[in-house]
Formats: C-alpha cells, sequence, structure tokens
C-alpha cells in the first residue's frame, strides 16, 4: 500500500517541521524527492540525511520569476514531476485594523500565488502522464477564521477554492488535487507559544495534545498515493478533533 | 500535404487517440474527433510547443477544426 517507487515529488518549504516531515515519509515510500525552500542549509542537511533520491531546489516563492522556473527545474533534476507539494507558507499576523497593505500582499503571495503558479507549472506534465497528484497544505483557520490571522486565513481559504477548482478540470485526466488541513502541530511556529496559551488552546482539541509533523505527512502520502485516485477536491482535516468538518 | 499539415495532423492523432483517415480539412476536434474543452487548450499549446508560435487566446477560440489549424500556423509560422 501506498508505495511511490518511481514517483517524482516536489515539496516546497520542506527546510520546515512540517515540509521536511512530508519530504521524510514520501521518500520513505519510495519516491524521489525535491526539497524546496528559501534556506539552502536545512534543505542541503536534509538531503545529506535522505541519501539518494533527494535533490535540493532552493526558491524564493516571493519571486514570480523563480517561481515559474521552479517546476520545469524540479522536472529536470528528478526526470519528471508526478507529486507537488504546497507546503511553503508564511505569516504576517496583525489585527485587521492595523494590517497594512503589505502585510496582505506578501502574504498572499506567498500562499496562494505561488501555488497557483506551481500548480500551472506542475499540471501540464501530469494531464500529459495521465496521472499526477497535488496535495495543497492549508490550515484549520481556513475554515474557522482566527483574529489575527485575516491575510494567512483568507490565502488558505482561497488555496482550497483554488483546489476544488483544479480538481474538477482535471479529473479527467488522472490528476487529483486536494488539500490537508492541520491544526496546531509542533513546529518552530507553536514553539514560540507561551505553556499559558498551548494549554488554551488545547483546552479545545479533544485529542488534549499537539499533532505531529509526521501526522500531517501521512495524510499527504495517502493523498499522493495510487490509493487515493477516487480522492479528488477533499479536505483531510488533521487536528486532533479541534473542529470537525 | 505540406508538411506543417502532417505534423498538425501527427499531434492531433497522438493526443486524441483517433484514426488519422478522421482528421480531414472540415473535422471538428470537439464534433467529429471527440475532444473536450481542456483537450482543445492542449492541443493549442502543443502546436505552441511543435511550431515555435504563440497562439493567444482569442485566437485559439476559431481554431475549432483541423484545416483551422492548419491555416493558424501556416499563416503565422
Amino acid at each position: 500500500m501506498f508505495d511511490l517507487t518511481g514517483k517524482t515529488a516536489l515539496v516546497t518549504g520542506a527546510s520546515g517541521g512540517i515540509g521536511g516531515a512530508i519530504a521524510r515519509a514520501l521518500h520513505a515510500q519510495g519516491a524521489t524527492v525535491g526539497l524546496s525552500g528559501t534556506r539552502e542549509a536545512p534543505l542541503a542537511e536534509l538531503a545529506a540525511d535522505l541519501g539518494e533520491r533527494a535533490h535540493v531546489l532552493p526558491c524564493n516563492l516571493s519571486d514570480p520569476e523563480a517561481v515559474e522556473a521552479l517546476p520545469k527545474a524540479a522536472a529536470e533534476a528528478m526526470g519528471g514531476l508526478d507529486i507537488l507539494v504546497n507546503n511553503a507558507g508564511i505569516t504576517r499576523d496583525m489585527l485587521f485594523m492595523r494590517l497594512k497593505d503589505e502585510d496582505w500582499q506578501s502574504v498572499l503571495d506567498v500562499n496562494l500565488t505561488a501555488a497557483m503558479r506551481l500548480c500551472r507549472g506542475a499540471m501540464r506534465g501530469m494531464m500529459k502522464a495521465r496521472w499526477g497528484r497535488i496535495v495543497n497544505i492549508t490550515s484549520v483557520v481556513g475554515t474557522t477564521g482566527n483574529p489575527g490571522q485575516a491575510n494567512y486565513c483568507a490565502a488558505k481559504a482561497g488555496l482550497v477554492g483554488l483546489s476544488k477548482s483544479l480538481a474538477h478540470e482535471l479529473a479527467s485526466r488522472g490528476v487529483t488535487v486536494n488539500c490537508v488541513a492541520p491544526g496546531f502541530i509542533e513546529t518552530a511556529m507553536t514553539d514560540k507559544l507561551t505553556d499559558e496559551q498551548k494549554s488554551g488552546i488545547l483546552g479545545a482539541v479533544p485529542m488534549g495534545r499537539m499533532g505531529t509533523p509526521e501526522e500531517i505527512a501521512a495524510a499527504v502520502v495517502y493523498l499522493a498515493s495510487p490509493e487515493a485516485g477516487y480522492v479528488t477536491g477533499a479536505t483531510v482535516h488533521v487536528n486532533g478533533g479541534m473542529v470537525m468538518v | 500535404m505540406s508538411d506543417i499539415a502532417d505534423r498538425v495532423k501527427k499531434i492531433v492523432v497522438e493526443h486524441l487517440g483517433v484514426e488519422e483517415d478522421k482528421v480531414t480539412e472540415n473535422a471538428s476536434f470537439i464534433d467529429d474527433l471527440g475532444a473536450d474543452s481542456l483537450d482543445t487548450v492542449e492541443l493549442v499549446m502543443a502546436f505552441e510547443e511543435e511550431f515555435g508560435i504563440e497562439i493567444p487566446d482569442d485566437a485559439a477560440e476559431t481554431i475549432q477544426t483541423f484545416g483551422d489549424a492548419v491555416k493558424f500556423i501556416q499563416d503565422a509560422a
């Protein structure tokens, strides 16, 4: 089950906690992985750790030209591009009253527009091959909203709409497009929270604990696998029961 | 038949999986050759790649038949 031998996968934000876990999990299932991110050192470290079938593909997702070039570079490095995981994301949290245009724009650029460009760049090869998997990492707050994150929530909800439309367009070509929506996950992003904040959040999580990056990666592996061929336009929520939708 | 028409026909046959003799001058991609709207977009992109030309969206909409495609590419090349 879930064998990805011979498949090629590009993961953005692979230098982060969740992206790194996704890359590791896809690699463990046999896929060749392209590790993308802005910081090259952690990518190189991850690639060295994975050994064979790992390629470092640095890319600044706020640079449209670099984003346009990434799918081609990935396909050249790996010999194809079967699986795209749009995981990279940034936050510029600010109460909406104080939110500046640039805080809005930079979050939309990286979290939504870059993902759109990568989908567009990757889909052609997938359509030709009559097989492809796109997995977009959204967030529970794209569904619920969150104070101080109007920009982030708008981008994540936008990603869901994008995914569903692409799922319609590409279904007849054997290409599926789905989302994984993490809840509170143990990463550098959530390390910054105080113990008090954490216990407040965990009070709302039936599981009573934070999730791990590996638990997000497992959902991605499933959606990327041949076994998930009939699942498209879906969002898999991995949030310990925090929000049940 | 011109070289361009041969190359266009080859793309159409390969992409749509139709018999070569079905691809006639007036054969409509959608009505006669079983293409869907996504196929027509893919065909246009394949033509662009094969002939190194750019086919704008409004022009692409006018390319309905095999003959339309050959004529457009002959004029553009």
